[in-house]
């Protein structure tokens, strides 16, 4: 069986005249900023494609480092906060490249006139994020700008994580036959967020889903151990974006059934009306994982015991073929393909 | 859920494919048209194309809205937010669309005050909370959005708001059919009609394409089961030589169609003599304009508009994909010149465009187009 190394996928180049809101999106023109930009002039060296975490050898230790910034709008929406999604946002991107996060350091950029019980109430949220996730804030910098140069609060967070032993988050490992196995229903992060901006008038009994896959990712590892290939957290872009990824940098395809994808009735309807895709649409309390087949009962049923991962199940698995492609299969024999987003959702006339 | 989960039953869409292979003839070759854009995505999205007998093939018609208009119409649009004291406003639909100086977004991220709107109603709120700005609402759509254009403007006059107008591109669905019918290239067996649109003009304004075309037509809804159901009576139909007008989708539409819709658009449009088509060219009496009443809300007439023809670039086949003359991957530019991400053509981006729902759903489903296995 042909397996191709990540480094055959076509070089991609950045030659966008501007920077627009796409770029920001987690789909094809963040790659292409990514990795047609920064990759080639900031990066030393790059072997193999870009993951969630850069891992670090100092000395005989092991280290993983992620950087995450949040400039959400609104600042607190049903079930969460910004504050507290610099926290879990940047305990998720450890988590999924196996590490378990350590410490954070954290940048505030606020604008002037920002009331100070809105930041003293974000400041609050990371702390007590960071207690349950247990992870140490270790300090962090502060700028204020002008008033109307920045929208109230931006909080970057970048995390240190120790990589769990016994397991190589490695895309080029992914094999035909794997199994993909999702934490939970998908969608309920971004719907919430685009209710919550109130431009709609629609209401749904929703949550944003923001939390630590941690505990899960932890004892998917002690079940799976070597069996876990590849992890990550679907946000900006989807599940669908995430396994566009997945396919890409190990070249095969991933088929899913998409009946299978737990999705909340308010997210599904929410999708329904507006003309989006849940597999689309943001989260930031699930995760994916590829498992080797031989270990893909013990690692779902590890992940299903945890709380909060009562709802993961497997939703498909990795082919051979369409090479680098995505395919959601029906109950009643047909296929489409599913693609990378173009910028943001954006819901249809009609 | 209700309205949604029934009509996605897996054992009744197979059932329905049955009954499609049972009534076509083996020996003969079924053309039909969905005629609206929401279709297309349909088919391509529940991948219906699957479970249909190869010698059922579907065309995709030119109901899409956003994909009808000319690249001077998107430039007329966004010429007035070219002015400091002005907010266009626009469906998501319209954000992408290329202008021959880029899309409503690319105009966005330049400066220009250019912003997502969910209803006209919306558009009317911006106007009133900012009387120092004049806002415009860029209105697309067939009768389908037309009443909640006409809605709003009578609510601007009514509540004299005056620091708000509408660019109106409505367009209107029988002509376009029309146009296709008497386009030569085209053998059509039989249309699946549109159901969106049939909710407001009911399914009476079709009765010319059964009586002097003598082709069937069945409005249908969007659901798999409603696209496959429509498919299966408009078989019947040619199964029996007849063609009439038959409506699948009788949960959403009146066969009268919607009365007091109807009234609201005749209240503020009129019929434009002729309006351009993107690709189709001028067609007489196919799209709506403000009428006199309504004038002080009519952005043509505040604004002038350059109202300057634009052809589409040489390469882009864009009308024959529209009158379903060549499928979205037979146009030169296909996938190459021509992606969602840089769009030649407005069928790349609309959420009804065809090639964006064959570029989306179906093109890579081929192993061919991007074998990176066989490359080792």
């Amino acid at each position: 069986m042909p397996i191709v190394s990540a480094r055959l996928v076509p070089r991609v180049r950045f030659k966008d005249p501007q920077i627009e809101m796409a770029h920001g999106a987690g789909g094809k023109a963040s790659r292409r900023l990514v990795e047609g930009l920064f990759a080639p002039l900031l990066l030393d060296s790059r072997e193999g494609p870009l993951g969630d975490a850069a891992h670090l050898r100092l000395g005989p230790t092991d280290l993983a480092v992620t950087a995450d910034s949040f400039v959400v709008n609104p600042l607190t929406f049903p079930g969460g906060s910004i504050g507290e999604l610099a926290v879990n946002g940047t305990v998720n991107d450890l988590a999924v490249a196996g590490a378990r996060a350590e410490g954070l350091v954290t940048t505030f950029i606020l604008e002037a006139g920002l009331p100070g019980d809105v930041l003293e109430a974000e400041v609050r949220a990371m702390a007590r994020a960071a207690r349950q996730a247990g992870v140490a804030i270790l300090g962090g910098d502060t700028k204020v700008v002008e008033h109307g140069q920045a929208d109230r609060m931006y909080i970057t967070t970048t995390g240190i994580g120790r990589p769990l032993s016994g397991v190589t988050i490695d895309v080029r490992s992914v094999r035909p036959g794997d199994k993909v196995l999702l934490s939970g229903p998908v969608g309920d992060h971004g719907i919430t967020i685009l209710l919550a901006r109130g431009g709609l008038d629609l209401e749904a009994d929703l949550e944003s889903d923001t939390r630590s896959v941690w505990p899960m990712v932890e004892t998917l590892v002690d079940a799976a151990g070597a069996g876990v290939r590849w992890m990550r957290d679907p946000t900006r872009g989807g599940v669908a974006t995430s396994l566009n990824e997945l396919a890409r940098d190990c070249g095969l395809g991933v088929s899913i059934l998409e009946d299978d994808v737990p999705v909340h009735n308010a997210v599904r309807g929410a999708c329904e009306l507006l003309g989006l895709d849940p597999l689309h649409i943001a989260n930031e309390g699930q995760f994916l994982a590829v498992v080797a087949p031989e270990h893909a009962t013990a690692a779902l049923r590890a992940v299903q015991s945890t709380p909060g991962g009562e709802r993961a199940c497997i939703i498909g698995e990795i082919l051979p073929q369409p090479a680098g492609t995505v395919l959601a299969m029906t109950r009643y024999g047909a296929s489409r393909v599913i693609d990378m987003l173009v910028g943001d959702p954006l819901p249809r006339i009609c | 859920m209700r309205f949604v989960d029934e009509f996605r039953e897996p054992e009744l869409i197979r059932k329905a494919a049955e009954e499609i292979r049972r009534l076509a003839d083996p020996a003969r070759r079924f053309r039909l048209m969905e005629v609206c854009g929401g279709h297309t995505h349909a088919i391509y999205r529940f991948g219906l194309k699957d479970v249909l007998p190869a010698n059922v093939e579907l065309i995709h018609g030119p109901g899409c809205p956003v994909c009808v208009l000319p690249m001077g119409r998107i430039d007329d649009g966004l010429s007035m937010a070219g002015r400091s004291d002005v907010i266009l406003t626009a469906f998501g639909d319209m954000m992408r669309v290329p202008g021959t100086q880029g899309s409503p977004l690319q105009h966005k991220a330049r400066g220009r005050d250019v912003r997502i709107v969910y209803s006209p109603m919306d558009a009317l709120k911006l106007a009133q909370a900012n009387p120092d700005t004049h806002v415009v609402f860029f209105a697309i759509g067939f009768e389908t959005t037309a009443p909640s254009t006409a809605l709003t403007m009578m609510r601007a006059r009514a509540q004299g708001t005056r620091n708000f107008s509408v660019f109106c591109n409505h367009v209107t669905i029988v002509p376009a059919i029309r146009a296709i019918l008497d386009s030569p290239d085209m053998r059509i067996d039989g249309f699946i009609g549109p159901g969106h649109v049939s909710t407001v003009i009911g399914c009476r304004p079709y009765e010319w394409i059964a009586a002097d075309a003598g082709k069937p037509i069945v409005v249908s809804g969007f659901e798999p089961l409603d696209i496959l159901q429509g498919i299966v009576m408009l078989l019947r139909q040619l199964e029996h030589g007849e063609a009439r007008v038959e409506n699948q989708y009788t949960r959403a539409v009146p066969w009268e169609g919607n009365r007091a819709a109807l009234g609201v658009i005749a209240e503020v449009f009129e019929l434009r003599p002729y309006f351009e088509w993107r690709g189709m060219g001028f067609i007489s009496q196919s799209a709506l304009r403000v009428n006199d009443r309504y004038a002080d809300w009519d952005a043509e007439r505040r604004f002038n508009v350059p109202g300057l023809r634009v052809t589409d670039p040489k390469a882009a086949q864009c009308g024959e994909v529209l009158k379903g003359v060549l499928k979205p991957a037979q146009c030169k530019l296909f996938g190459r010149e021509c992606t969602p991400e840089h769009p030649v053509g407005a069928l790349m981006v609309s959420s009804e465009g065809s090639c964006a729902a064959y570029y989306n759903y179906e093109h890579r489903k081929s192993p061919a187009v991007i074998d990176l296995a066989s490359m080792a």
